[in-house]
């Protein structure tokens, strides 16, 4: 098994020396961002609440972090940088596909019977 | 038969097996597929999660008003802070067993099981958080009134502050209504443990405190409650109140739709469960460690193949955090 790690993040943008190094990096960036979530869940910048394809504009900035978190955690912590393309791909896009089939699935379903509540055919604030 | 074919005539070629295209080694890779497998049920928790919430998207609990709660730290309004704190937890633990898995490539024996043993006591501290957690949540605070229709009616003061039962309640002290036991009343049926206080000693706090009004369920367009007027406060209660919530359970919650939870208990459940068990597969690895099993076997895959399980763990809660807590 070969041992070599792919020591670049941010596509070349910060280079490693060590493979320890680049973990201590990496903890670096997800705290970053997670201390942003929670500031941003907490103050709620009246700016942010606006919508935007259905949703809050923070709602997305938390699911954007999040998949940022995510990639840096599957790459560099799981060593998906380190693996081959078919490896890769076979666990991402298998992965990444069928979730979003299900979740247009179920929150297309839930918004339909959001509507039907809200058009007053049942009623429910009793 | 002199003429069974021992050669295929296809070795080395692309087909003719022996060849690993993904270059990881069998265990690796199932693990790897096993991942997969378990990232598309927490995908089916969480999708279930947000069809329930889109269902009831005007009145879904505000996670901030739910979670407020920090060890040590009694009546202190802290939203958010100790999950951020258990999110850095189990960040931090992955940290260490990803050293531990260099090490491991490095044949360090003894950095390998430092790291290890951090892992582990991360794993642990997070699971204990969880627990606490938990026990908050079902011991519930302010309590509240659920109405005929399922609805939850909370309480608040002029100011919008929250208002517990127990400070306003007036109890009634000839109280008949005692809980029925198998041994008593109809025999060898039983109930469950009864709210502190009844409906109508509620009602009757209501009437007596001229600050106090209801909180329904309904998100206005300022994304908070909606919180009644002093008339319709009364009335409502007096009309549609029917039991008295504190806490939460799977039947009934003071936070909200009972659904939320319903989810809370089965998504954090379900990954304090994967917690709990990587703690337990990384106990074993590390004992496996200090015994040397893996020095005489030359490497130390073992410990990246639960490293890889224990990266999934922290993958999911990052998740969870998100659509649980922030979203």
């Amino acid at each position: 098994m070969a041992h070599e790690h792919k020591l670049e993040i941010f596509r070349g943008l910060v280079k490693f020396k060590s493979n320890t190094q680049k973990i201590w990096g990496v903890l670096i960036f997800l705290t970053i961002v997670t201390v942003v979530e929670v500031a941003l869940g907490i103050f709620k910048p009246e700016a942010l609440m606006a919508q935007f394809l259905g949703m809050k504009i923070l709602n997305w900035i938390f699911i954007i972090l999040t998949l940022v978190k995510a990639y840096y955690i599957t790459w560099d912590f799981m060593h998906m940088r380190d693996e081959v393309k078919a490896l890769r791909r076979m666990v991402v896009w298998t992965a990444i596909f069928l979730i979003l089939y299900l979740l247009f699935i179920l929150l297309q379903e839930g918004g339909y019977i959001e509507s039907i509540y809200t058009s007053g055919y049942v009623k429910r604030d009793f | 038969m002199s003429t069974t074919v021992v050669n295929t005539g296809t070795e080395g070629k692309t087909w003719g097996g022996g060849n690993q295209p993904l270059k990881a080694s069998y265990g690796k890779m199932m693990m790897w597929f096993f991942i997969v497998s378990d990232a598309l049920t927490f995908s089916g928790f969480l999708a279930a999660y947000g069809f329930s919430r889109f269902k009831f998207i005007d009145s879904w609990p505000i996670a901030d008003e739910v979670f407020t709660h920090f060890p040590f730290l009694h009546g202190v309004d802290a939203p958010m802070y100790y999950v951020a704190f258990m999110t850095f937890v189990l960040i931090m633990s992955s940290v260490t067993m990803v050293l531990a898995v260099d090490a491991g490539h490095h044949l360090n024996k003894g950095k390998v099981t430092i790291y290890m043993f951090l892992t582990i006591i991360g794993g642990l501290i997070f699971v204990g958080s969880q627990a606490w957690e938990w026990n908050t949540f079902i011991k519930g605070d302010y309590g509240a009134i659920q109405t005929k229709g399922g609805n939850i009616l909370q309480f608040v003061d002029t100011d919008g502050n929250r208002v517990a039962l127990r400070d306003f309640a007036i109890v009634d002290t000839h109280k008949e209504r005692t809980q029925q036991e198998r041994k008593n009343g109809l025999w060898f049926v039983s109930e469950g443990t009864l709210p502190t206080y009844t409906v109508e000693e509620v009602f009757n706090g209501l009437e007596a405190n001229e600050n106090v009004l209801v909180r329904t369920q309904i998100i206005n367009e300022h994304g908070e409650k909606t919180v009644l007027s002093r008339e319709a406060s009364l009335k409502q209660i007096k009309e549609n109140g029917k039991l008295v919530v504190e806490g939460a359970n799977l039947h009934v919650n003071e936070y909200g739709s009972p659904l939320f939870a319903d989810f809370f208990f089965f998504i954090t459940g379900f990954h304090g469960f994967h917690v709990f068990s990587g703690v337990i597969i990384n106990i074993i690895i590390f004992f496996n460690v200090i015994l040397g099993t893996y020095e005489r076997r030359g490497n130390y895959e073992m410990v990246e193949k639960v490293g890889l399980y224990w990266h999934f763990v922290d993958l999911v809660w990052v998740f969870v955090f998100t659509f649980f807590y922030l979203v």
